[in-house]
């Protein structure tokens, strides 16, 4: 056998055995209780973080924010306040919209610490 | 799959030099995705094992890179997870009470149980590759809003269920029906949030490979994946795999679905791309995977030994016109020599790869280039679009031999 036939060969054994491996399954079990690990991901310090906390945080963790790129200009996150809000229908007031904004470029400007 | 996996390893690097990718994440430690802010934390969920934290809330789960290495299915404790919605995944459900029904423009509106599910309609099972439409958005340069993810948020998996078309013909679709809409249990935290449907047209849904799936790998979905019934569409990005699926919906008209009419939509012209930086002027709904590949058992940065044979193995896999052929690279791109193809589990799976190089002293680009039966070859330069969907670039891996 050359080694490339062998090494194919030894894809079909093993793709077989996976196949077989799997676990025979029960129909109709019931999904296990859902308890996911507590949520710990961090709105950064910054002007008006509060006004973050309120408005962001309601729908989504922190993560959905502190894992965006970092620097990005004050347009980046407009545009992205004005998708939450005229998109998804996220009740931010328009006079909260400015801090917001303000409050995710400056706090996001840097990259984060190592 | 532990065994099989050590064992597989075993057999194919042998003594070949390669070093192994990386040990096992445990919870609690984080890794780093490689591109800027790509710290993230490893965490484990329901019926997973330690994942790369997207976002916590609703749960977004990338699979740790290495687990592409280990075969042509990725495990379902190791499948990505992807939600748009707080609420998510919705609580309570359960096999035995869940209800599937199809309504609107049909003859005999019906209320399925998953047993009837299972026994009155042919079980169907397909392999199938299940990506995300952003995966890989972290790479997008510029950079762009959005999940920054690296390249784990795609699985194959064989699927079992049942043929969509077995329901609509048993339903009655009626000739003024132009598009099914699919929602699941899933519901927006507050109302003025809109609901995760999505919609396929009549033509599309009643195509061989469109199924709903109440098992993938042999055993029940697992919550996060869909439990305990999910739409599958073989070669379409994974925003069409609607989860925990519960409603189908015969429209006389085009669907007005925020996620078919606002998001998920690419620019409308050849290359799904506008000049990096610009906004699109007409978009379309995204559809069917681009052509792609990658070396799974070498990662950027590492070191090989120079001088002897090495394995250098991967998968590729398209929109399921199949993979017709992988070439490999040791010299950046100049250079390609065809690579020897894994089984073939359909033109929907994942297609592994293998061949052996031997590389000289010091410094090497790698690269993997996988060609569709339908004439796709993977690109050299990545282009752009505002979004970040439909990465497929050829991807360098840069390892030095010593």
């Amino acid at each position: 056998m050359s080694p490339r036939s062998a090494q194919i060969a030894a894809f079909l054994a093993l793709a077989t055995a996976t196949l077989a491996g799997f676990a025979v399954a029960q129909p109709s079990a019931a999904p296990p209780a859902y308890s996911p690990p507590s949520e710990t991901s961090r709105l950064l310090d910054g002007p008006d973080l509060a006004k973050a906390q309120t408005y962001c945080l309601a729908c989504h963790s922190a993560d959905y924010v502190t894992t965006q790129p970092r620097g990005m200009p004050a347009a980046f996150w407009e545009g992205e306040v004005t998708k939450m809000r005229n998109a998804y229908g996220a009740p931010i007031p328009d006079d909260a919209v400015k801090p917001i904004v303000n409050y995710l470029t400056t706090a996001y400007a840097a990259a984060p610490a190592r | 799959m532990q065994t099989s996996t050590a064992h597989r390893r075993g057999v194919l690097t042998g003594a070949a030099a390669l070093v192994a990718a990386s040990a096992a994440q445990a919870a609690g430690e984080t890794v780093s995705l490689p591109f800027a802010n790509g710290e993230r934390p490893m965490g484990v969920y329901p019926e997973k094992r330690p994942m790369i934290v997207l976002t916590q809330r609703p749960p977004q789960l990338e699979t740790p890179f290495e687990v592409f290495d280990h075969g042509a299915f990725t495990p379902n404790d190791a499948f990505f997870v992807r939600y748009h919605l707080s609420g998510a995944p919705p609580r309570g459900l359960n096999a035995a009470t869940h209800r599937l029904k199809i309504g609107g423009a049909v003859e005999t509106p019906l209320d399925l149980g998953m047993d009837d599910l299972r026994r009155n309609f042919p079980v169907v099972e397909m392999a199938a590759v299940n990506q995300c439409s952003g995966n890989g958005r972290g790479f997008s340069s510029p950079r762009v809003a959005g999940g920054q993810l690296g390249n784990g948020a795609m699985g194959s998996a064989l699927w079992r269920g049942v043929r969509l078309r077995a329901l609509l013909d048993k339903a009655g679709v009626k000739a003024s029906a132009k598009a099914v809409e699919f929602n699941g249990a899933d519901v927006p935290p507050m109302k003025a949030i809109p609901d995760f449907i999505k919609a396929l047209s009549v033509e599309h849904a009643r195509q061989d490979e469109v199924m709903l799936a109440y098992e993938m790998n042999g055993a029940p979905l697992p919550l996060l994946n869909g439990y305990p019934l999910r739409l599958i569409v073989p070669g379409y990005y994974g925003t069409y795999w609607v989860k925990h699926l519960t409603d189908i919906t015969l429209l006389e008209q085009e669907s007005q679905s925020y996620f078919m009419q606002k998001a998920y939509r690419v620019p409308d012209n050849d290359c799904a791309c506008t000049p990096a930086g610009q906004p699109a002027t007409q978009t379309r709904p995204i559809g069917k995977l681009n052509v792609r590949s990658f070396i799974t058992n070498v990662q950027d940065g590492q070191k090989i030994g120079a001088g002897r044979r090495v394995a250098l193995r991967g998968i590729a896999f398209d929109g399921g016109s199949g993979i017709a052929g992988v070439e490999v690279s040791t010299d950046g791109g100049k250079a390609w020599t065809p690579a020897g193809l894994g089984q073939d589990h359909g033109p929907y799976g994942f297609r592994e790869w293998s061949t052996q190089v031997a590389l000289g002293q010091g410094d090497h680009v790698l690269m993997a280039r996988a060609r569709s039966k339908a004439g796709e070859v993977q690109p050299m330069t990545q282009t752009w679009n505002p979004p970040g969907y439909m990465r497929n670039v050829v991807d360098p891996v840069r390892v030095v031999a010593a």
